[in-house]
């Protein structure tokens, strides 16, 4: 029961294309007759909304859940499928009085526990905003009233990205009326200096134009505090500010706490959250944490830190920031997986032979050699983004569109994960040596300033894992990363097994490859199916062919940052794009032994700067009879 | 690059595309939609500015239907259908086709258009002026999936609104509704805040103003209060004011893009509510092309408890 209409709204918009091209023409005069019938039918939420208060919310909640889903899966995409849209939508009010509420009400109440967060409504039940309504897809998602505090908010990332960030968001129109930022560093600033150098920072990062009256807005309800951490009067000082904030802006008690800081301070902040009773707000407000990477450097830190944090915040409530999550293509992987059909049949060990993902940068570790050395690519990469990645493009189907059910799947492709008997042969690390990279000199990793000239730590780690369950078992997946590689590149490709039988001889397929779906995350978001054929002229040879799709939003201002999409979903609340602690454990899990038997055995291989990463990385895959893409 | 064809069909026109793309060396394509402006002469620079910028978010095909009026009967009878092909960097991110058509042709622009569509991907039909009464009946229109008109490029955009209520079918939008969303997504954010139930309501806005007018009725019809229409200086919709027992929930613009915010038992603070150009209205257009509910319950403006 449940399932039957939750199936239906789901495969709407697949369905699409099947309606021939003719049916366009007609449907039109069809519609037009029935404005009354129209009117009943899209009434009858509108009517459940008249009568009491909380059926006219579970329904359009789900609507609004469902329509958000689906954008969100489809992304930048939602054009191309777009075409079915209209008929579904055109539709859907036809359906016999008898089915339509039903229809509502079971996804309603399946999704009550989780797809909370996601709908843009206050997220204190009990008052629905009339306003508001799953139908008007126009309005966008906004922020209920929240404040955002930035510690560590003189620091790079915070200037270069948060702050930006914040300002983009707010001339999107995303941000509430009254929304504030608070900075807390250890500087000897007013407000007004805050402001300034916010400001410098928005003019020089922003995506989107500078316009005074947005930053007007916005700087109204900036503060700073300055002060050290274990500075009691600062503390006493923010929680001043964030009371008065709630009075003059009216933030409503909401506050999220980004800590853009060194983890060695995590525990020092979090505590003073908690002496200073900022970690929990009033009655129905929240308060939240958000938490950069690095979660740690192996199980045990991790479960330290996890420990730390969860006793001043809920768990649900705090957020951990992996950026490459909030890019559009990497929630492209679940609308191309889950809202197709052509993909998932061929997505197993039947038709793939293996999987590789790659994270190359071209830089080197630049000024970060104090927490570079002793962590390596593996634990910088490897740990959080790639194992993301791979839990993505591995995972089943989750139930429904919601951080659950999410962090459900992901978890179970986590710990299926199997690690080579022979870690000497199948993983390999390596650290760039003085070279050329792209017609300029580099020196070489132990050469770089600050860095111990007989350091083992990594610069390059590629490592094959297996996915132990019945859709993947055998099937390698390859993942690695590297600094000074040839350029900077991040990707999903899917390397589909060759054809089992050929009618053609094989002078014809002599330069035929594999079939790969290459999904690419950075720097141009799209995704390239390579597949073979036929050369024109009179002889029959076969040649591999790229079919590309470049992200149409990528290039625009449109097309939000990854921190803008993540702080706003920090702000209302929606967890979809935030690994959780367990997840992060698992995934330390993998590692450690990797890590441990590198701490025993031998040192990095070298590889020169500007190349593909070391000879033994090319071997460990040739072992397998395999090569890495030239991405 | 430019291809102009003179005399032409729709056959050599894409014949002319191929050959377009082919030119510039990609000849594989991203575009998601096809859009179609049906504008005359004198707004066509301005409607394909709009579009093509709003193809850098939206990579589209562009067919720019112009009607051309002959002023000698010679040339009325003659049918003839004139092409500019543009493709690259002088078209946005797609491609764009300017067709002018004279004489006989005018009539039929949708035997041109129908073979120009992109396969598969949804049609959007946009008149930036005289749009038909009923856009979904007109035998372009019947080809999309969304029709745009605007109520502000009409000499009496109240009767027209009143033509467009009589004549809605799931598809139609306009975009005296688009330039609201702003403002409507304002009022929805300071509700959420104010938590209260509204009583009365009153939208000012200058005089004839078809957006203000379409605020106040999905007002009336998702609050289930009557809302005044307050005749002010304008420019546009300058205020709303809503109602509650603890006071008015006002958002005021007297000019310029910023407003202020007033909620009772609070300070006021301002707000970024800009006037939007065109390419913006369009792009946010063409983000959903599923029909606009909600853009039919504003248009009838009915109170929520009147349907069962």
């Amino acid at each position: 029961m449940t399932k039957t209409p939750a199936k239906a709204a789901g495969s709407a918009a697949p369905a699409g294309p099947r309606t021939p091209g003719p049916a366009e023409a007609t449907r039109p005069p069809a519609a037009s007759t029935r404005p009354t019938g129209t009117a009943g039918a899209s009434g009858a939420s509108g009517t459940a909304g008249g009568t009491e208060g909380s059926a006219p919310s579970a329904g359009g909640r789900r609507r609004a859940a469902a329509g958000s889903a689906a954008s969100r899966k489809t992304g930048g995409a939602v054009p191309r499928t777009g075409a079915s849209a209209p008929h579904d939508a055109g539709t859907a009010p036809k359906a016999p009085g008898g089915s339509a509420p039903e229809a509502g009400k079971a996804p309603a109440r399946k999704k009550a526990p989780g797809g909370r967060g996601r709908v843009p409504v206050v997220p204190a039940a009990g008052w629905a905003n009339p306003l508001r309504d799953g139908r008007d897809r126009r309005l966008p998602r906004i922020a209920g009233p929240s404040g955002l505090v930035i510690f560590g908010v003189t620091g790079d990332l915070s200037r270069k990205k948060l702050m930006p960030a914040v300002y983009d968001l707010a001339n999107r129109g995303l941000l509430p009326p009254g929304f504030s930022l608070v900075g807390f560093a250890r500087r000897d600033w007013e407000d007004q200096d805050f402001a300034e150098v916010v400001h410098d920072a928005v003019k020089e990062h922003a995506r989107t134009p500078f316009r005074e009256e947005v930053w007007q807005q916005l700087a109204e309800g900036m503060r700073f505090i300055p002060g050290d951490f274990d500075d009691d009067t600062a503390f006493k000082q923010l929680r001043d500010a964030v009371d008065e904030l709630d009075a003059s802006r009216g933030t409503g008690g909401n506050f999220a706490f980004y800590l853009s800081v060194p983890p060695k301070f995590f525990p020092k902040v979090v505590q003073q959250l908690k002496k200073h009773g900022l970690a929990e707000g009033p009655k129905g407000a929240w308060r939240r944490a958000v938490i950069e990477k690095p979660f740690g450097h192996d199980l045990a830190s991790a479960r330290e830190l996890n420990r730390i944090v969860h006793e001043v915040f809920d768990p649900e409530q705090v957020f951990r920031i992996d950026h490459y999550l909030g890019k559009e293509t990497v929630q492209n992987i679940l609308a191309l997986r889950f809202a197709n059909q052509m993909y998932e049949p061929i997505w197993n060990r039947s038709y793939v032979d293996h999987v590789q993902i790659t994270m190359a940068e071209d830089i080197g570790i630049g000024g970060r050699a104090g927490y570079y050395d002793g962590i390596g690519a593996a634990r910088d990469v490897i740990q959080n983004h790639l194992l993301q990645l791979m839990a993505l493009t591995a995972m089943e189907e989750p139930i429904a569109f919601d951080a659950e059910a999410l962090l459900t799947e992901k978890l179970k492709v986590l710990k299926s994960v199997r690690l080579p008997e022979d870690l000497g042969a199948h993983t390999v690390r390596g650290q760039y040596a003085e070279g050329w990279q792209g017609g300029e000199k580099v020196v070489g990793y132990l050469q770089e300033e600050g860095i111990d000239p007989h350091s083992k730590t990594d610069t390059y780690a590629a490592v094959k894992l297996e996915i132990d369950n019945r859709r993947w078992a055998g099937i390698p997946f390859y993942l690695r990363t590297g600094k000074r590689l040839g350029r900077r590149v991040t990707e999903v490709a899917v390397v589909f097994q060759r054809a089992p039988h050929s009618p053609f001889d094989t002078t014809a397929t002599e330069e035929l490859g594999q079939n790969a779906i290459v999904i690419r995350v950075q720097p141009d978001e799209g995704m390239t199916v390579r597949f073979g054929s036929k050369v024109p002229g009179t002889s029959m040879e076969i040649r591999d062919v790229s079919m590309d799709f470049a992200y149409g939003e990528s290039f625009t201002e449109s097309s939000p940052e990854a921190y803008e999409r993540l702080i706003l979903d920090v702000l209302l609340g929606d967890a979809n794009l935030f690994p959780r602690h367990q997840e992060v454990e698992e995934s330390w899990k993998i590692l450690d032994p990797i890590e441990a038997y590198w701490h025993e055995h031998g040192t990095p291989a070298q590889y020169r700067a500007g190349t593909w990463g070391p000879r033994e990385a090319d071997e460990m895959l040739a072992r397998d009879g395999r090569s890495w893409r030239r991405p | 690059m430019k291809i102009d064809l003179t005399d032409t069909t729709a056959s050599k026109i894409n014949k002319a595309l191929v050959q377009g793309r082919r030119a510039i060396g990609t000849p594989a394509v991203g575009m998601v939609l096809t859009m179609v402006i049906v504008t005359d002469e004198e707004n066509a620079y301005d409607s394909i500015k709009a579009a093509e910028d709003a193809s850098r978010e939206h990579p589209s095909r562009t067919l720019v239907v112009i009607k051309r009026h002959a002023r000698t009967l010679r040339d009325r009878t003659h049918s003839r259908l004139d092409a500019e092909v543009r493709v690259g960097s002088e078209a946005g991110t797609g491609e764009t086709v300017v067709l002018r058509t004279y004489g006989e042709v005018s009539d039929h622009a949708d035997s041109v258009v129908l073979p120009l569509l992109l396969p598969d991907a949804p049609v959007v039909v946009w008149w930036p002026v005289d749009a038909p009464d009923n856009p979904a009946e007109d035998p372009l229109g019947a080809l999309a999936q969304r029709r745009i008109t605007d109520l502000y490029a009409v000499e009496h955009p109240l009767e027209v609104l009143q033509t467009r209520v009589r004549h809605y079918s799931p598809g139609d939008t306009d975009l005296a509704w688009t330039r609201l969303t702003p403002w409507r997504s304002m009022l929805a954010a300071a509700l959420d805040q104010a938590r209260v139930q509204v009583t009365s309501a009153a939208v000012e806005a200058e005089a004839q103003n078809p957006s203000a007018e379409l605020l106040a009725r999905w007002l009336e019809a998702r609050l289930d209060v009557k809302a005044d229409r307050v005749v002010s200086g304008g420019p546009v919709v300058t205020a709303v004011r809503l109602g509650t027992a603890g006071g008015e929930i006002v958002i005021d613009r007297p000019e310029g893009p910023l407003a202020t915010l007033t909620l009772p038992g609070q300070p006021p603070r301002t707000l970024a509510l800009k006037v939007r150009p065109l390419s913006e209205l369009i792009a946010e257009e063409l983000r959903r092309l599923d029909a606009d509910e909600m853009y039919a319950v504003a248009l009838r403006g009915e109170g929520i408890k009147e349907t069962v």
